[in-house]
């Protein structure tokens, strides 16, 4: 079965860019332009398999979702790729600590992309 | 840039004869598109120009420089994550067990492009510090191109080739960054590799056989024959109780006789002389 990636990015051309590549790797695509958008539709049941995550967002940022996710209890928590421009290690490893699964700092290409979902399980 | 036919035999018989990969007619293309931005830079204005600059053997330097850049270096980390699974399930404890008396390892990633299969045995191991306490570790990374070697010593990786293959949870553990440039494997990791220019179809690496072999994605771009000579000079190079794991999709099977995929673990080969031995022992 398809699998859903759910792209959660304020900036429209990264949600394409992602949308063209997740097509590609025959991944069903959603997107939300800021984390609350995102929790909405985790909250009200649209579980994606995995999360593309960006950090600085308006409304809610990436950390904020992260974290209110894992405070909700879901039953099949979808995996959690950051993908950042943020690319320092202090902030990769607040990304682990607070249950990110994978962290990919921007520019991606495809096949780190691909390598990021091979890791989290879901290619 | 165009090509001609004349000069694309002089760059083919070059590349054929650092290499011993053969340029087929039908890619010949390649050398027009790999190496018109190469000419370029260098001020070579045709291909007949450069073609007669390596047929007078005037410049070592460019030629070095050309059979690098035909050479197809694709790499990444942990590539097939299968294969370091299968390492690190069955074959690193059974060395553990059976050189425990030595206490002593050598691995060899042969061909190993600019060293990431290297750097993820480094990790393996590293990462098992506790069953390795006290051991003698080496990890021998070797390759023919002259800039892959240069950048495996490096230890320095873009941001691209971190992002392929290495979870980062090891990426932050065992790498720092280096502003702007990428990311700098750690000393714990460097202390463990050792990189060498080598031809797999030339004389054997000095230093004694190794227990484990990693000869992965380079055998396919031979003939037969060249594939029958390397297999020869990996089966002399490897200890008689010994693995050698190549990569998908290649085989020693019908290339060597010198070598038996091993019953317990089909992935990996063994010394055909050593399972006739411990068969009749
Ligand atoms: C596709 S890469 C594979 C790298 C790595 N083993 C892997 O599986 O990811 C093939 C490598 O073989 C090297 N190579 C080609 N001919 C060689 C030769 N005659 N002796 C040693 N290395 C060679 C190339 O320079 C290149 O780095």
């Amino acid at each position: 079965m398809m699998k859903t990636c759910l792209v959660v990015d304020d900036s429209k051309v990264i949600r394409k860019v992602a949308r063209h590549i997740l097509e590609a790797l025959h991944f069903n695509v959603e997107e939300a332009g800021d984390g609350r958008e995102a929790l909405d539709r985790c909250e009200a049941g649209n579980l994606p398999d995995v999360i593309l995550l960006d950090w600085n967002m308006p409304v809610m940022s990436g950390m904020e979702f992260l974290r209110s996710l894992g405070a909700s209890a879901l039953p099949n928590r979808p995996k959690v790729v950051f993908c950042t421009t943020e690319n320092d290690v202090a902030h990769i490893r607040a990304a682990i600590e607070a249950g990110a699964d994978e962290y990919m700092m921007k520019p991606f290409d495809r096949d780190t992309l691909e390598s990021k979902l091979q890791l989290v399980g879901v290619a | 840039m165009e090509v001609s036919d004349r000069a694309a035999q002089v760059i083919a018989g070059l590349f054929e004869k650092a290499t011993g990969q053969r340029f087929t007619e039908e890619r010949f293309w390649r050398i027009g598109t790999t190496l018109t931005p190469f000419c370029k830079a260098r001020g070579i204005g045709s291909f007949d120009q450069l073609a007669s600059i390596l047929a007078r053997s005037a410049d070592p330097e460019l030629s070095l420089d050309i059979i690098d850049a035909l050479l197809n270096n694709e790499t990444s980390f942990f590539r097939d994550p299968n294969v370091f699974t299968q390492i690190d399930r069955h074959i690193l404890p059974r060395l553990a067990a059976s050189r425990q008396d030595v206490k002593r390892l050598r691995l060899w990633s042969a061909a190993c492009s600019s060293g990431q299969e290297a750097y993820s045995l480094a990790i393996m191991l590293a990462e098992q510090a506790e069953r390795w306490a006290g051991w003698k570790i080496e990890i021998i990374g070797s390759d023919i191109s002259r800039s892959a070697i240069a950048k495996a010593r490096s230890a320095l990786f873009t941001q691209l080739e971190v992002q392929r293959g290495l979870p980062i949870r090891q990426l932050v553990g065992w790498f720092d960054p280096v502003l702007d440039r990428g990311w700098r494997a750690k000393p714990a990791l460097t202390s463990l590799v050792t990189f060498a220019r080598h031809n797999l179809l030339g004389p054997p690496l000095a230093g004694g056989r190794f227990d484990l072999i990693l000869c992965r994605n380079a055998l396919l771009y031979f003939s037969p024959e060249r594939k029958h000579q390397m297999l020869e000079g990996l089966s002399l190079a490897l200890a008689s109780d010994g693995a050698l794991l190549l990569g998908a999709g290649e085989t020693a099977l019908g290339n060597s006789a010198r070598f038996v995929s091993d019953p317990a673990l089909p992935i990996v080969y063994r010394s055909a002389a050593h399972a006739r031995f411990t068969n009749a022992a």
